[in-house]
């Protein structure tokens, strides 16, 4: 196991690097309109081709490396945001309050989450912004249970009661005391939520619904490869692969801190 | 248990008000969005939309007004009239579902067949290559995106080796072929479908059986059965498998809402006139009563799903007592 | 001996069937309110028009065996094909011909194509298969807008056309019979045995619909399809291996037709002639006819096809010039004054959005062309893409656009008057830009009045100038067709119009059919 995490690392941040270094990395601008060089095969020139306005391909698969990561990282953030909220508010309080909101809670996992997004962004319209906050306001719920199980266990325990019995809030019971200890198995939702927000978001671009153009993102390149499909194989490979080892990192990763923390 | 599937029944009452809630309230983001196309200088153009979907959903009223309307519309059926065909929304709706809670199903029914006895098989050689090999192999299915897998079987079995059909369900002939030869084309055009839907999700279960496996094998009381002398594979099939794969049956109506959701990419690639593609073709023709009836529908089948899921679980496990 | 002989004897080969490919589902098969390709592709063969175009682009007969016109071209004499009938038995007369042209100019009724019949003072029946049309003044489009397709009085008489069923089950006078239709998957006609031109040689056409131009062509090298358009990418690089030599027979032509961005003109950015010109200069067309069209297609400077004797050669195309450009949005006022890249004026962002149909990838490729070269000149596109039929119905009818990228199909007649007409701009019309000159009018009215080709091209080689500098369409480019047919079709010949006119005599040899259940 420790291998696979261990890969798991090196994949998260490779990309993470490239997405911070893009402007040092990509050899050329993104936007770079080329004709003569409509859907070249990968070359010296243009190790992974170019596309069919003739920008290459290497460059705008990097950009892209930055729409995935910061869809997910945000994306998440918010989901997480919102699930450690209503989680611990739920499991802190319990009796109606955690009725109410574990009900909500159910409410939202029946639908279907793509569904929900992709009808969000149609009555929207498709922008950066929009796509993470909508993701993130539509996966907090994992989250949310977790946090409140863990709560539900501990606020029985002695250090809550002392902290109790010399008057702490409410608020700084929850916020010093209960989320951080109940922490790490959200950790791992994280970190796996990232890789599902980075599988939405190439989605949502795949169809034309998500990040538009120009803007690169790896999802709207494996688009553009579906229109010329036969003729430019390297526009169906290398976005594919991206997404594919991201995610496959992120899991890794995920999987790994499960592991760790399930044996502490 | 009559007893337990009526309070069953009895609690989905708020759930389903909740899921009309919910969408009661992604229809107002409507209206007041700020879309690129409002025109400032032709009001009476964007007015009339407005009007249209205003008079749709009753939005001129106060809002509990509004709800108690949408809700009642709701319980008769009545979902509106498609912006693109003008076909009641229901109808739309009704003659897609099928297909893609066909295809789910095959899908459901493939995942379980093969995921679980991978699942349980890694568990029994816990740590061992086997396991490893295996785990690599579903988190290859979990993070491969469907629109790639889709489009990689489509060139290469569809076209490059021409073994199976590429788009819709049925072949131009189809009224014109025996009741054998139908169902023939139906699965050879589902095919490939069916597998890509199931490959993402056998990751799910298996390792869900998985570690539900390596926990039961722990038990005390398998301890005492391996004591006692009797066989292994008694051991594994009679006694761990039965307790570990209770929990599975929950983890099936989780993922219900996930396969009715994932069939919009392939449905879309594979040109299938299922519920996944029909909601694709609303957003990009932003046809917003088929899209709300659509959430409002799938929710419910989750719903139902889900309670399904539970009743079995609650039948098959005697430690349940049905208070 | 006898061999040679029995081969001469052997008649045209019936049978088989063509599967059609089309990213499009038509709208509605009442054919006069056909005005998107795909209603119009099957209503061309389900329905007749009083006269066509033959293969070299002359007027000859259809539903009218002969005519006269009178001297002073106030009067046509149709003498109708006698024996013709509806494809549910009934006899094609004159009649019929009266409906279709009062349905025409009925204001309830929602056609765009009534310009043409409100030109005629009136109608007169000399017997079932004569008939007289009376025009007001001279009308020189009068002849060829009798090809418009005649329908069936004694089925649509009291009929809503709006609304009426029969435009899902239309019964015609045309080489094939409506079989069914089966809503986002296909339509199915059969050859009509009676047709008065002779029995179609093929037994079935079937306009199968695939919204997506990649899996359209992924079953046309499944051979699922048999006859589809080309995109230049597939024509060029995906159709040259042995499969496609062997089994499929392609063409090249120039396509009767433009490509265009049409601006809302009553979006105050767009009213200004001098921000339409200027991006004009800011776009390099070249660069997208070799991009885009990989080379295959012209520059477009007006409204009609290169070809065409209405067309002024004399216009020439701007240059692509980004710094007049950027002169000229000065001078309209615009200027980049928070540095942010894109001008402003009056506190208002210069950023608007290009709306196309989806499924259409050159038309995507174009638009992303166009948001970068109007980038470079300080202005913000978006790009939005939206499913065909919506498209039409929600956005262009209802004028809900900043500037849509579009295509307009044409024929040989050079009157526009329905497309540039000031006065044309209700719900459903064609001149959904708003377009509005005096000059233009008046030329428009005199082009329709005129008879002398010699004088129709100088008024009409005017209009190409006013509208070439006026902009209100940013023209684009001509580009060509490339159907893809399968090679058992043989009896294809390219003329001055296409492929289209012989199509009943297209035919697959015996053993070579395929779809012979």
């Amino acid at each position: 196991m420790n291998k696979l995490v261990f890969l798991g690392i090196i994949i998260v941040s490779f990309f993470a690097i490239l997405a911070i270094f893009a402007p040092l990395i990509a050899p050329y601008d993104p936007g770079q309109i080329d004709i003569e060089n409509v859907l070249t095969s990968p070359s010296k020139d243009h190790i992974f081709g170019t596309d069919s306005l003739g920008r290459d391909l290497f460059s705008r698969m990097v950009y892209g490396t930055r729409i995935s990561l910061l869809v997910g990282l945000i994306a998440v953030g918010i989901s997480a945001i919102i699930g450690i909220l209503l989680g611990s508010i739920a499991g802190y309080y319990g009796r109606w309050v955690d009725v109410v909101i574990m009900r909500f809670v159910d409410i939202m996992l029946c639908f279907p989450t793509f569904f929900l997004i992709l009808a969000v962004i149609a009555l929207l319209e498709p922008s950066i912004i929009n796509i993470m906050v909508i993701i993130g306001v539509t996966s907090w719920m994992g989250v949310a249970r977790l946090i409140r199980a863990e709560i539900l266990s501990l606020k029985e325990r002695d250090f809550i009661y002392a902290e109790r019995a010399i008057g702490a809030s409410d608020a700084r019971i929850i916020s010093r005391h209960l989320i951080p200890n109940a922490i790490a198995p959200v950790l791992v939702s994280i970190t796996l939520g990232i890789a599902a927000a980075i599988l939405v978001e190439s989605s949502l671009s795949f169809l034309g619904i998500g990040v538009q153009p120009p803007t690169p993102s790896w999802g709207n390149i494996l688009s553009e490869g579906k229109s010329v499909m036969g003729a430019a194989w390297w526009m169906l490979l290398f976005p594919g692969m991206a997404i594919f080892v991201t995610v496959m990192g992120y899991n890794l990763l995920g999987e790994g801190l499960r592991e760790k923390f399930l044996k502490t | 248990m009559i007893k337990y599937i009526i309070r069953r029944l009895i609690g989905l009452i708020p759930l389903l008000l909740g899921i009309t809630v919910i969408t009661f309230a992604v229809i107002h983001l409507a209206p007041g969005s700020p879309t690129d196309l409002e025109e400032q200088f032709n009001p009476k153009v964007s007015l009339e939309v407005r009007q249209r979907i205003a008079h749709l959903y009753g939005l001129d009223k106060p809002l509990h007004v509004q709800y108690t309307d949408w809700l009642g519309r709701l319980l008769r059926l009545d979902f509106g009239i498609s912006f693109v065909d003008s076909r009641p929304v229901i109808e739309k709706i009704g003659e897609r579902i099928p297909i893609t809670l066909g295809i789910n199903l095959a899908s459901i029914i493939l995942i379980l067949l093969i995921g679980i006895p991978i699942g349980v098989s890694s568990a029994v050689k816990e740590g061992a290559f086997y396991d490893r090999f295996m785990t690599v192999f579903v988190f290859i299915g979990f993070a491969m995106p469907t629109f790639w897998l889709s489009l990689i079987l489509m060139d290469l079995i569809g076209v490059r080796w021409g073994l199976l059909p590429i788009s819709g369900i049925k072949s131009l002939e189809f009224d014109k072929f025996s009741f054998f030869e139908k169902i023939i084309d139906i699965a050879r055009h589902l095919t490939l479908p069916i597998f890509v839907s199931a490959f993402g999700g056998l990751a799910g279960i298996s390792r869900y059986m998985r570690s539900n496996m390596v926990h039961v094998l722990k038990q005390d009381y398998i301890r005492t059965a391996r004591a006692k002398g009797l066989k292994e594979k008694d051991v594994i099939y009679k006694h761990a498998l039965k307790n570990a794969l209770l929990p599975v049956v929950t983890i099936l109506g989780l993922s219900i809402p996930g396969l009715i959701g994932g069939s919009v990419i392939f449905e879309s690639i594979f040109s299938i006139p299922g519920m996944g593609r029909l909601f694709y073709e609303s957003v990009m023709a932003r046809d917003y009563p088929v899209i709300m009836g659509g959430l409002v529908i799938t929710a419910i089948l989750t719903l139902l799903g889900n309670l399904l899921a539970d009743v079995s679980y609650a039948a098959v496990d005697p430690r349940i007592k049905l208070e | 001996m006898f061999v040679p002989l029995l081969l001469l004897a052997a008649g045209p080969h019936y049978g088989d069937a063509i599967v059609v490919g089309s990213i499009g589902e038509p709208r509605s098969l009442v054919p006069i309110l056909a005005s998107d390709s795909a209603s119009g592709a099957i209503c061309g063969l389900v329905f007749n028009g009083l006269i066509k175009y033959d293969k070299d682009l002359n007027l000859v007969g259809d539903l009218a065996e002969t005519w006269e016109v009178s001297e002073d071209g106030l009067e046509i004499t149709f003498y109708l094909r006698k024996g013709v009938r509806w494809h549910d038995g009934k006899p094609f007369t004159s009649k019929d011909v009266e409906f279709t042209y009062k349905s025409l100019i009925d204001p309830n009724v929602r056609t765009a194509y009534a310009g043409d019949f409100q030109m005629v003072e009136r109608l007169e029946i000399i017997d079932d298969y004569t008939l007289k049309v009376f025009y007001k003044e001279p009308f020189s489009p009068g002849l060829s807008s009798w090809g418009m397709n005649m329908m069936p009085k004694h089925l649509l008489e009291g009929e809503d056309l709006n609304t009426t069923g029969f435009n899902r089950s239309p019964i015609g006078t045309g080489p094939y019979k409506f079989e069914v239709w089966k809503t986002g998957e296909k339509v199915e006609l059969l050859s009509n045995h009676d047709y008065f031109e002779g029995r179609p040689c093929i037994d079935r056409y079937i306009y199968r619909i695939i919204p997506d131009q990649a899996t359209l062509f992924l079953e046309l090298r499944a051979e699922g399809v048999d006859y589809i358009s080309l995109t230049p990418l597939q024509f060029k690089r995906q159709t040259e291996s042995r499969f496609f030599k062997d089994n499929f027979q392609k063409f090249n032509f120039p396509s009767f037709g433009y490509t265009y961005l049409g601006y809302n003109l009553k979006d105050p950015k767009f009213r200004d002639i001098k921000v339409r010109q200027a991006i004009n200069y800011a776009v390099n067309k070249e660069e997208i006819i070799r991009g885009v069209l990989l080379g295959m297609g012209r520059v477009s400077t007006g409204p009609f096809i290169p070809e065409s004797w209405a067309y002024n050669n004399e216009v020439r195309a701007a240059e692509y010039d980004p710094g007049k450009a950027r002169l000229l949005l000065k001078e309209a006022g615009w200027s980049d004054t928070d540095g942010d890249g894109i001008l402003e004026k009056d506190g208002v962002r210069f950023s608007f959005t290009i709306i196309t149909n989806l499924g259409n990838n050159q038309r995507k490729l174009t638009a992303e062309i166009l948001q970068k070269r109007l980038k470079e000149v300080g202005i913000d596109v978006k790009i939005k893409i939206i499913e065909w039929s919506t498209f039409v119905s929600e956005f262009i009818d209802k004028r809900r656009f900043d500037a849509v990228l579009l295509g307009w199909g044409l024929s040989l007649e050079p009157d526009m008057y329905d497309i540039w007409y000031s006065a044309k701009t209700k719900e459903g019309e064609f001149n959904f830009v708003g377009y509005s000159n005096q000059e233009v009018d008046k030329l428009l009215l005199e082009g329709r009045r005129t008879f002398a080709q010699e004088e129709r091209a100088g008024i009409y080689r005017r209009i190409h100038e006013i509208l070439y500098e006026e902009q209100p369409y940013l023209f684009l480019y001509v580009p060509d067709a490339l159907p893809i047919i399968h090679g058992r079709f043989k009896g294809i010949e390219v003329g001055p119009g296409g492929i289209g006119h012989n199509f009943i005599k297209w035919h697959v040899p015996e053993g070579e059919q395929r779809y012979t259940r």
